[in-house]
């Protein structure tokens, strides 16, 4: 078949990235070629409109041992023990097959951390749905649900936090992230780069077969009417096969033949046998015919566009072959040398003895397309006038009523029990709480992870959306007691070609990169997702951060259940009554316009540490951050978990009830204290200068919002635990 | 005493049954489903997970494997064997426990903290438990048990029922069954009762720090029984 810029453009390529091609090649590609060139150079694997800005973000510190660029992040958690972790998008396959575009995104996030040689201990996940009313929202929900469930559930490896959102900017483009974490020995990290001429490249796994060809490519686009007609690129999962991977490659790895390992992800064959050659800076040379295959009579162009899951690319020590493929054998999967690394800085391929590609690594990867779009600036919105005489129309109680079971803060049991999360005889905080937390096998540590976004407030203004979904994730590390260490960061956007889109990309990653900096709490992998639109409407920008802290003793983990009756209640952190943007604005007064909370980096580290510090003192019971829904929902679902009341002191602010409920202030935390620590409690917030309220006091059953209103906790667990059980039923 | 745990390809509770055996002071060993011979054991235990993914029916395929042969031989002899959760599929498709483990009834995996009820003490397992109700762990998809009414007839007249979904004050009625299993049947023996079938994870439960200890009991009651 003839290349031409028509098929160049039929395979998602700009014109004058065609003609680039042509002028770097000195010559007009073959059709195995050009697909090649549409693989890496789609928006997906080369961060063509983000790479510029993602170089701003903070990616140092004291413990990051690999930050961005690897298959994974990877930070120092002490005693020789090390974290890998990430986050990874699979929005465009989740919308269409809700089942297998999920189970692939949990298996392919799962794949990048154990390519590092680290053993999976937790998955979490952040999925956003359209708006409840929307006729897809539930057999998409059910579907991603059963599919993160399916694929976790057989590997073996709890799913221990998430968030689930629903938006009518989702309605036509779902969101699935999928993040993973793994444990490994700091000296038995492995990276994907190559070295060594003439070493033996091995592919082991699964066959490769048809299914996924063009999956990059389909997830670098934004969906139109046709988007049922692009099944086949989804990939299809199986657990099974992965479960296998896992144990064989561990177990491989427990000896010294590795020197680079490569999972086959995103344009499989293609990306990991150009990644590992372009950071070795050599060549590579494969015979196509040695690849094993599912189905007859695949041609190059397949072969190496398949994104077949569960394979991996190795390139070994020589003369390692047989002993590695005696590991294969035992758990019954393929392995087959498939070529060797050259000098010539080629990717060059075989097949029935003829080349049929050679393209110079460097074009591929430093030559790659790379564009500084246009964005434009957002501005902070103007407060909202509210008329707040209005709010004494309101019972506090129907507000708490219809807010609790709002589909943004009802109880999330009925996704969660479906995922295994006590697998692995670790989990000791699970979800449901700030953070999942999972101890270190057969150690005193444990290790937190929370997940968490807010598209809402990024919309309304993305440098401070940024920032606060930063801080939000330390909140959630810092309730259970663990120090914040670093993030892992996916970013949903629409399109790079909208300016507005663009904008909110630029913007949010500024906000990111600026909280991530103040609170020493460094992104070390991410990835992007941009084209998360249908025709000319975008989603909600949602970056979505993962953040991951040290326990250094179990013992000491912090769950928000209120304990016992007669301790006090404080609030950490100033209350101004911040409605813009609020859930309250959104859900009672139907309003979306005005600013977000304002984010003071400076009351965020400050009261995070210094809870840090009374957790280390051992003075608090139970804590919550106040997010979403402010300090009623916040009490509310400390009431429900922990099965007991609080009588609430009436606010001394100037602001009304209402306002002081349900505002969204940043930077806030609940902390129970015995009343014997209180006095010490008290000194030390004085001392570092934080703001504190003492709020009310644990009583039986009841909560006691004011000496007019009194709701039991029986009736608060009915509104927050009926609505999806409802909806999904 | 001596305990040996199989694994299977796709089996991923494996490592947890060991750590909790050793913890409550058995000599473990990991045997692998491949191998011929047992090491010689007091308990043998099929742990839970997803056994050859769970393709064809789960348990079928891990019940025709190599060392099944020596597993149902051993249990012929007498010798204890245990099946936890996807074990106990597979003990069911060995023939070596009655009945068979259906899809779960709102067909939607399960992942919670149960009460279970245990019915019969007069065998190794559960022999001197000081314990009538146990809160243990479910993490399943297929742990609906279903047997025919005559086979039903013969579970009760020979008192195979080990455990029973219950309340917490171990009541038996529908709304706490979580699965739809027949009876409310979460644990079932052989008739000889020195194979024990269960859906339950007493291994999740053996630290304060995780969902509960009551498996903290069992095995250290199972253990006072084998020595």
């Amino acid at each position: 078949m003839l290349v031409n810029e028509k098929i160049a453009i039929e395979h998602g390529l700009k014109s004058d990235e065609y003609k680039k091609i042509c002028k770097l090649l000195k010559r007009t590609p073959n059709i195995t070629e050009l697909g090649i060139f549409s693989a890496m150079w789609n928006e997906h694997c080369s961060y063509k409109s983000s790479r510029i800005h993602l170089k701003k973000l903070h990616t140092k510190g004291k413990k990051v041992i690999q930050g961005p660029g690897e298959n994974a992040g990877v930070i120092d958690i002490e005693d020789g023990d090390a974290i890998v972790f990430k986050i990874e998008s699979h929005n465009h396959p989740s919308f269409i097959e809700p089942y297998q575009g999920a189970a692939t995104g949990v298996g392919g996030i799962m794949r990048d951390v154990f390519t590092m040689g680290a053993r999976p201990i937790a998955n979490l996940n952040s999925i956003h749905f359209g708006s409840s009313q929307n006729k897809k929202t539930k057999n998409l929900l059910r579907g991603v649900v059963h599919g993160i469930g399916g694929y976790g559930n057989c590997m073996g490896v709890p799913t221990i936090a998430g968030q689930t959102s629903f938006d009518s900017s989702y309605n036509g483009n779902i969101l699935v992230n999928a993040m993973t974490l793994g444990l490994v020995k700091k000296n038995k990290i492995f990276y994907s780069k190559a070295a060594g001429l003439n070493k033996p490249v091995i592919y082991v796994g699964s066959k490769t077969g048809r299914d996924g060809i063009h999956g990059a490519s389909m997830a670098s686009a934004s969906f139109d009417d046709k988007i049922e007609e692009k099944k086949p690129t989804v990939q299809v999962g199986d657990p099974f096969t992965e479960k296998l991977l896992l144990e064989a490659c561990l177990e491989l790895m427990a000896g010294d033949s590795i020197i680079a390992i490569q999972d086959m992800g995103a344009a499989g064959l293609t990306s990991s046998s150009i990644e590992m050659a372009s950071k070795g800076n050599l060549g590579i040379e494969i015979n196509l015919n040695k690849v094993p295959c599912r189905e007859t009579k695949m041609t190059p162009y397949e072969i190496m566009l398949s994104e077949s899951q569960e394979r991996m690319l190795i390139v070994l020590e020589n003369g390692k072959e047989d002993q590695a493929k005696k590991i294969f054998d035992k758990w019954g999967l393929d392995f087959a040398v498939i070529g060797k690394t050259t000098n010539t800085k080629n990717i060059e391929l075989f097949f029935d003895k003829e080349s049929v590609a050679k393209i110079p690594v460097n074009i591929l990867v430093e030559n790659s397309p790379m564009y500084d779009r246009r964005w434009k600036k957002s501005k902070l919105p103007k407060k909202n006038k509210i008329n707040k005489t209005e709010f004494n129309n309101f019972k506090i109680k129907d507000v708490l009523k219809k807010i609790l079971s709002n589909p943004n803060i009802c109880s999330k049991d009925w996704i969660w029990e479906q995922y295994d999360h006590t697998v692995m005889g670790d989990t000791i905080q699970k979800p449901g709480g700030d953070s999942g937390v999972v101890r270190v096998h057969g150690s005193e540590k444990a290790v937190a992870a929370t997940v968490d976004s807010s598209a809402v407030y990024c919309w309304a203004h993305p440098i401070t959306g940024g920032k606060q979904i930063v801080c939000e994730t330390w909140r959630n590390l810092i309730s259970v007691g663990a120090r914040p260490i670093a993030i892992t960061n996916c970013l949903n956007f629409g399109s790079p070609e909208n300016e507005e889109n663009m904008g909110e990309f630029v913007e949010c990653v500024q906000g990111i990169s600026e909280a991530c900096k103040y609170l020493d709490y460094p992104v070390v992998s991410g990835n992007v997702s941009f084209y998360n639109q249908t025709k000319d409407v975008g989603i909600k920008p949602t970056p979505t951060i993962g953040g991951v802290g040290l326990l250094r003793n179990y013992k000491n983990m912090i769950t928000m259940s209120f304990k016992d009756i007669g301790n006090q209640v404080l609030l950490i952190g100033k209350t101004e009554g911040h409605i813009d943007q609020s859930l309250f604005a959104r859900v009672i007064l139907d309003e979306k316009k005005g600013p977000p909370p304002e984010v003071n980096l400076f009351n965020e580290k400050n009261n995070g540490e210094t809870l840090l510090n009374l957790i280390d003192k051992n003075y608090i019971r139970s804590a919550h951050d106040i997010s979403l829904g402010g300090i009623l929902t916040a009490i509310s679902k400390m009431c429900i978990k922990g099965n007991k009341g609080i009588k609430l002191k009436k606010p001394k602010y100037l602001i009304s009830e209402i306002e002081y409920f349900f505002g969204e202030d940043q930077g806030r935390y609940l902390i129970e204290v015995n009343p014997k620590d209180l006095k010490e409690v008290i000194n030390i917030l004085n001392k570092n200068s934080v703001h504190y309220d003492e709020i009310g006091t644990i009583i039986d059953n009841d909560i006691e919002i004011n000496q007019k209103t009194k709701v039991t906790i029986d009736e608060l667990r009915s509104y927050n635990t009926s609505w999806l059980k409802r909806y999904m039923a | 005493m001596k305990s040996s745990v199989i694994t299977f390809p796709g089996s991923n509770c494996d490592r947890d049954m060991d750590v909790a055996l050793t913890k409550f002071g058995f000599k473990n060993k990991m045997v692998w489903h491949d191998d011929q011979e047992l090491p010689k054991s007091d308990l043998i235990v099929l742990p839970g997970g997803f056994s050859y993914g769970d393709y064809l029916r789960c348990g079928s395929m891990a019940s025709k494997s190599k060392i099944m042969n020596s597993v149902i031989n051993f249990a012929k002899s007498g010798g204890l064997v245990m099946g936890i959760c996807n074990g106990f599929q597979i003990l069911v498709e060995a023939g070596l426990v009655p009945g068979v483990l259906l899809r779960n009834k709102y067909l939607q995996f399960i992942c919670k903290n149960v009460h279970v009820k245990v019915d019969n003490k007069e065998n190794t397992f559960f022999k001197n438990l000081d314990k009538q109700v146990l809160e243990f762990h479910i993490a399943h998809n297929e742990g609906n048990y279903f047997c025919t009414n005559d086979q039903l007839k013969e579970i009760e007249d020979n008192n195979q029922i080990a455990i029973y979904y219950c309340d917490q004050n171990g009541n038996t009625n529908d709304q706490i069954n979580p699965n739809g299993s027949i009876k409310n049947i979460a644990g079932i023996f052989n008739k000889e009762k020195n194979v024990l079938g269960m859906m339950p994870h007493p291994e999740r439960m053996i630290d304060e720090s995780l969902s509960g200890e009551d498996g903290s009991i069992f095995f250290k009651n199972l253990l006072n029984n084998i020595k």
